[in-house]
């Protein structure tokens, strides 16, 4: 069937549009004379252009899973994935024109490690800069988007290809390209959370950093799976969608939910228990400043999942799912925000009318690409080999 | 009059899944069914309930959660304070991080082990007792559907026999109880 974007949502998303501009002119002129502006600005345009990014590559990673394992029951939903998926071409815009922006800047205080006057004087920055330097963080910024790029129009371009042709050919080779996107992702998602994230707190590291970031970006990604399936299948867009695929996806949720909570937590723990001056800074400058939005982003992506999506009812329950969603996705919002914001601005981070206008810009432009996104492919594949699985899944 | 059981023998899961669903179509309740596997779909066309081993679970799971805490909170810090890497002993709460993975672990064990053995019991499997298959082969490669005739009075032992027959069964046996 094909799918329109309705009406009712292209309003939404407009007004999206027009408060998060509106939000961010008002953010900008309250802030345009404090020295700290370039600053704001730019830490804002990184967390929104990484967290939606993340969102579009985590439904890239979500589909070459269900490739490299050959999965069945996902088919009917195949095209929801790819439509989130299909934002990762203007996520990669976003991440280039901020980066782009802030390694003009000489980091802009944000990078601290590409103003050669600070590393001058800081021999704790000197002791990396074989890693950190500008032109190596491009090379390997490039090399990240590249891959995802590639990898995504051949995903995309063989699936429209099935739906003409049919046969067994194509899926078998992206059974070959899932695996090999998988190996890549396995080191790019690691290494990548540490030139664009970690590297803001440029004293301090973690190996588990990369896990912790990837996490995020997958129940990010899960949870727009969800509500946006539930949504396409309130309009009837999906009705070989059924329970029991929505149930799967919620378990997918809950499962990647306890995932991230696992990983937040023994990054925690270890660095609290060692209590080694390098490795506690990170956490000591965030409970003395944030002490309450902190711990509450844990427990709102820890608790709601795990007490409001146990149950099996639960997990059919549209609005359920839609609530804890919505929640958790604010959630994992504030958690970008607490790695990036209060790396960049310190003490003085702070949510107002700029943090909120971007987020709700982005949040706008997104939800209009995924959407239109949508309208480009039949919403259920028509030649995909495990179709039949999955319109008779039944859990 | 006595009570009749009929066992009806099936080399296909699938084929006892349509039989069930063409008996259950035309009035007959089915008893229970036996399967060396768990076959997916059975239970709402049999009319099974759904099972409360979930509930049981989290229940088992709160138990250890809560054994577990009072237990390291009156071995660490009320009985005999340790002092472990210098860490602030003396409470509970600014050391709760160091807990919270035996926590885990006592929670899962309990949740396990509770809901393995209410299992067990529920379906009086424990190790030792009487099968409660008629048929060894259901353990193995064949499926049996059960029904009873004093579930099933609207229709004679004959009526059921042959209805049953016309499901593709690949033995057929009927015991009076």
């Amino acid at each position: 069937m094909e799918f329109k974007v309705s009406n009712k949502a292209k309003v939404f998303t407009l007004a999206l549009i027009i408060v998060g501009v509106l939000f961010t002119a008002i953010g900008v002129a309250m802030n345009v004379g404090d020295h700290h502006f370039a600053q704001k600005f730019l830490t804002n345009g990184l967390i929104n252009s990484f967290f939606f990014f993340g969102i579009g590559l985590g439904a890239l990673f979500f589909l070459a899973l269900q490739y490299a394992t050959e999965t069945g029951w996902y088919a009917v939903v195949k095209r929801v994935i790819e439509g989130i998926a299909g934002f990762i071409p203007y996520g990669i815009g976003f991440m280039v024109l901020v980066l782009a922006v802030i390694s003009a800047m000489k980091g802009a205080h944000i990078y601290t490690w590409m103003d050669p006057e600070v590393v001058a004087h800081d021999s704790l920055i000197q002791g990396k800069t074989a890693y950190l330097n500008i032109p190596f963080f491009w090379i390997r910024t490039v090399v990240y988007l590249g891959v995802y790029y590639m990898f995504w129009t051949g995903f995309r371009k063989r699936s429209l290809e099935e739906d003409k042709v049919g046969g067994t050919d194509i899926h078998f080779k992206n059974y070959k390209k899932g695996a090999l996107f998988l190996v890549f992702f396995a080191v790019f998602s690691s290494t990548s959370s540490w030139d664009w994230i970690m590297s803001i707190d440029v004293h301090w590291f973690s190996t588990l950093f990369g896990w912790y970031t990837f996490s995020g970006v997958w129940v990010s990604a899960m949870v727009t799976m969800v509500m946006l399936t539930l949504y396409l299948k309130k309009l009837g867009y999906l009705p070989k969608v059924n329970d029991s695929h929505i149930h799967d996806l919620g378990k997918w949720t809950f499962a990647i939910s306890f995932l991230w909570s696992y990983l937040w937590f023994s990054q925690y723990m270890l660095i609290w228990y060692a209590n080694i001056g390098e490795e506690v800074t990170y956490y000591m400058m965030r409970i003395e400043n944030f002490k309450v939005m902190y711990f509450a982003t844990f427990l709102i992506n820890f608790a709601f999942p795990m007490l409001l999506l146990m149950s099996r009812e639960a997990k059919r329950h549209a609005g359920i799912l839609t609530f804890v969603g919505l929640i958790i996705m604010i959630g994992h919002w504030l958690d970008v925000y607490m790695m990036v914001s209060a790396g960049s601005m310190g003490a003085t981070a702070s949510i107002g009318f700029l943090e909120i206008g971007m987020a709700v810009l982005f949040a706008g432009i997104f939800i209009r690409i995924v959407l239109t996104n949508l309208t480009k492919a039949p919403l259920t594949p028509v030649n995909h080999p495990f179709l039949d699985e999955s319109i008779h899944h039944e859990i | 009059m006595a009570d009749q059981v009929i066992y009806a023998m099936y080399d296909d899961d699938d084929v006892l899944k349509d039989g069930a669903k063409k008996l259950v179509a035309k009035g007959v309740k089915v008893e229970e069914v036996f399967s060396p596997f768990p076959i997916h779909g059975i239970d709402p066309i049999i009319g099974v309930e759904q099972t409360r081993l979930g509930i049981f679970a989290f229940i088992y799971g709160l138990i250890g959660l809560t054994v577990a805490t009072l237990g390291m909170r009156y071995f660490m810090v009320v009985d005999w304070p340790m002092n472990i890497g210098g860490k602030p002993n003396f409470t509970y709460l600014e050391n709760i991080l160091a807990f919270i993975p035996i926590t885990f672990e006592f929670t899962v064990l309990c949740a396990a082990h509770g809901m393995a053995i209410t299992y067990l019991l529920a379906n009086r499997t424990i190790p030792g007792m009487k099968a409660q298959n008629p048929d060894p082969r259901t353990t193995d490669d064949r499926f049996v559907i059960e029904l009873r005739t004093s579930q099933n009075t609207q229709f004679t032992a004959d009526e059921l026999e042959s209805m049953v027959k016309g499901t593709g069964i690949v033995e057929f046996e009927q015991k009076t109880i």
